[in-house]
């Protein structure tokens, strides 16, 4: 389980994050949703340590992770996989070599073990076959795919995703938040997404937490998310005149 | 720096780099560094003739300066700069982009060092490759000034061969592949400080790779200076 409790971070005389709560719950897709520039990708990096915190605490199993020392940080992250907004994956080496990194580093596995890990990895987001390809040949989707791939190479206990769905079309990224979802069950990972992407929120929202302006304004699920009384909340989730129709106009 | 010295995670990952990284610094410079060298060398070797115009000057002394312009300066130091400007930049610009594009982050956490991982293995590449590179150069300067000098007549291949055995001091090449070690280091670990260190986006990355390029070569102006003073200073 990961908990943050009262962390603080500003950059210069911005006060990005404010005094923010929350726990995520493991085995569930956890969604932290708002506004771009609200500071949701912000915490994200402050829980996996790319941003120095200010003031707080992030507990993974009750270990505060700032407070831990270099090389107890580094065994705390071997157990995070990250798909990052732009996939990140490693430009020089192929698609193969990018999901077996993670192997080669902190496995023994041997060659067979490691390519039969990265096969089912690839098959897993429907990716098998394109061992070979290296990033630049990839589509965006498949980008995507390609990195949650090797997140979850090692077995991670922690996923974290930023914006899984940016800059993809609307099946897309049906089908990445249906992996996430899967992915997140099947190995009782505890996931984290920032999105603000509506319809991740309603297909995989288990446990949400909306930030405005920097602070945790409202917690719930993704049936609550609907019904909520909250002003900016009801402002962020149906500012799309997709979202009025459908929800508001059937009856809300 | 001392990141990038801690002992790496897992050796055998760190070897393969090491490799690749020889094959991208070193060998994709073999052929710029032997065109430069056989044409300096040719250059060298007519430039001293033109200017010998006392007759009592031998005519061996064309291979005895080409050889010592040669190991002395242009080998060490000249293709040196020149490789700041190949490889310093091609360093610089590779990890700037990996900064950039969240490829670090990614490294960071999943737990690897990514400092230790990215940069340790192009030092010791260049250090290992560096010196063969600079060997090939003093040879095919060597040679280029020979042809150069037999060819246009200003030395018969007798005063020639003469010339680039006359007065030899095997401690001047000492001084030289120090000088190659120092330099190794300095472009490497220049340059990929201005890539680890670059924020913002392409613009960024292309005045990285500028800065790795002008910091290596002030650098090595400066450590050659330095050396020379130390070694060649009676």
């Amino acid at each position: 389980m990961i908990e943050i409790k009262n962390i603080n971070k500003t950059f210069g005389d911005r006060h990005v994050v404010k005094d923010v709560s929350f726990t995520f719950d493991p085995g569930r897709t956890n969604l932290i949703i708002g506004e771009s520039g609200c500071g949701k990708t912000t915490i994200l990096k402050l829980m996996v340590g790319l941003h120095q915190l200010d003031s707080g605490e992030i507990l993974y199993d009750g270990q505060d992770f700032p407070k831990l020392k270099p090389d107890e940080k580094q065994e705390v992250r071997k157990r995070i996989g990250m798909l990052f907004q732009g996939g990140a994956l490693f430009d020089s080496q192929t698609l193969e070599e990018n999901v077996r990194f993670p192997l080669d580093m902190f496995t023994d596995l041997s060659r067979e073990e490691k390519m039969d890990r990265v096969n089912f990895c690839l098959q897993r987001v429907k990716l098998e076959g394109k061992n070979t390809l290296y990033p630049a040949e990839l589509s965006g989707g498949m980008k995507k795919r390609a990195a949650l791939a090797r997140a979850i190479a090692n077995n991670p206990k922690y996923l974290f995703c930023d914006e899984p769905n940016s800059g993809l079309d609307p099946k897309t990224s049906i089908v990445i938040d249906n992996l996430i979802k899967d992915i997140t069950v099947e190995y009782n990972i505890t996931t984290i997404i920032v999105t603000h992407d509506m319809n991740s929120v309603i297909e995989i929202g288990d446990n949400i937490m909306f930030v405005y302006k920097g602070e945790n304004w409202w917690t719930g699920n993704k049936s609550e998310v609907l019904n909520s009384s909250n002003q900016e909340l009801t402002d962020f989730v149906f500012a799309s005149s997709f979202m009025k129709t459908v929800f508001k106009g059937a009856g809300r | 720096m001392f990141r990038v010295f801690k002992r790496p995670q897992k050796h055998s990952v760190y070897g393969r780099q090491i490799i690749s990284e020889i094959d991208s610094i070193g060998i994709s410079s073999l052929s710029i560094v032997a065109i430069i060298s056989v044409f300096m060398g040719g250059i060298i070797a007519i430039q001293t003739a033109f200017s010998f115009t006392n007759p009592l000057v031998p005519l061996y002394a064309v291979g005895f300066t080409t050889r010592e312009s040669i190991i002395l300066e242009f080998s060490p130091t000249v293709v040196c700069l020149i490789l700041a400007g190949k490889v310093g930049s091609n360093i610089a610009s590779e990890i700037g982009a990996m900064r950039i594009t969240e490829q670090i982050d990614a490294l960071e956490i999943m737990g690897i060092n990514s400092a230790g991982y990215l940069i340790f293995p192009k030092i010791a590449a260049a250090i290992i490759i560096f010196p063969v590179l600079i060997a090939l150069s003093m040879f095919l300067g060597i040679a280029g000034g020979y042809v150069m000098g037999v060819s246009s007549g200003a030395c018969t291949a007798y005063e020639y061969v003469y010339g680039i055995q006359a007065f030899f001091e095997p401690w001047k090449l000492y001084y030289s592949f120090t000088k190659v070690l120092v330099f190794a280091y300095i472009i490497t670990s220049v340059s990929s400080y201005y890539g680890y260190y670059t924020s913002g986006g392409a613009l960024e990355v292309g005045k990285s790779s500028t800065n790795a390029v002008v910091y290596s070569s002030i650098f090595i102006l400066l450590f050659s200076l330095i050396l020379t003073n130390l070694f060649l200073n009676r």
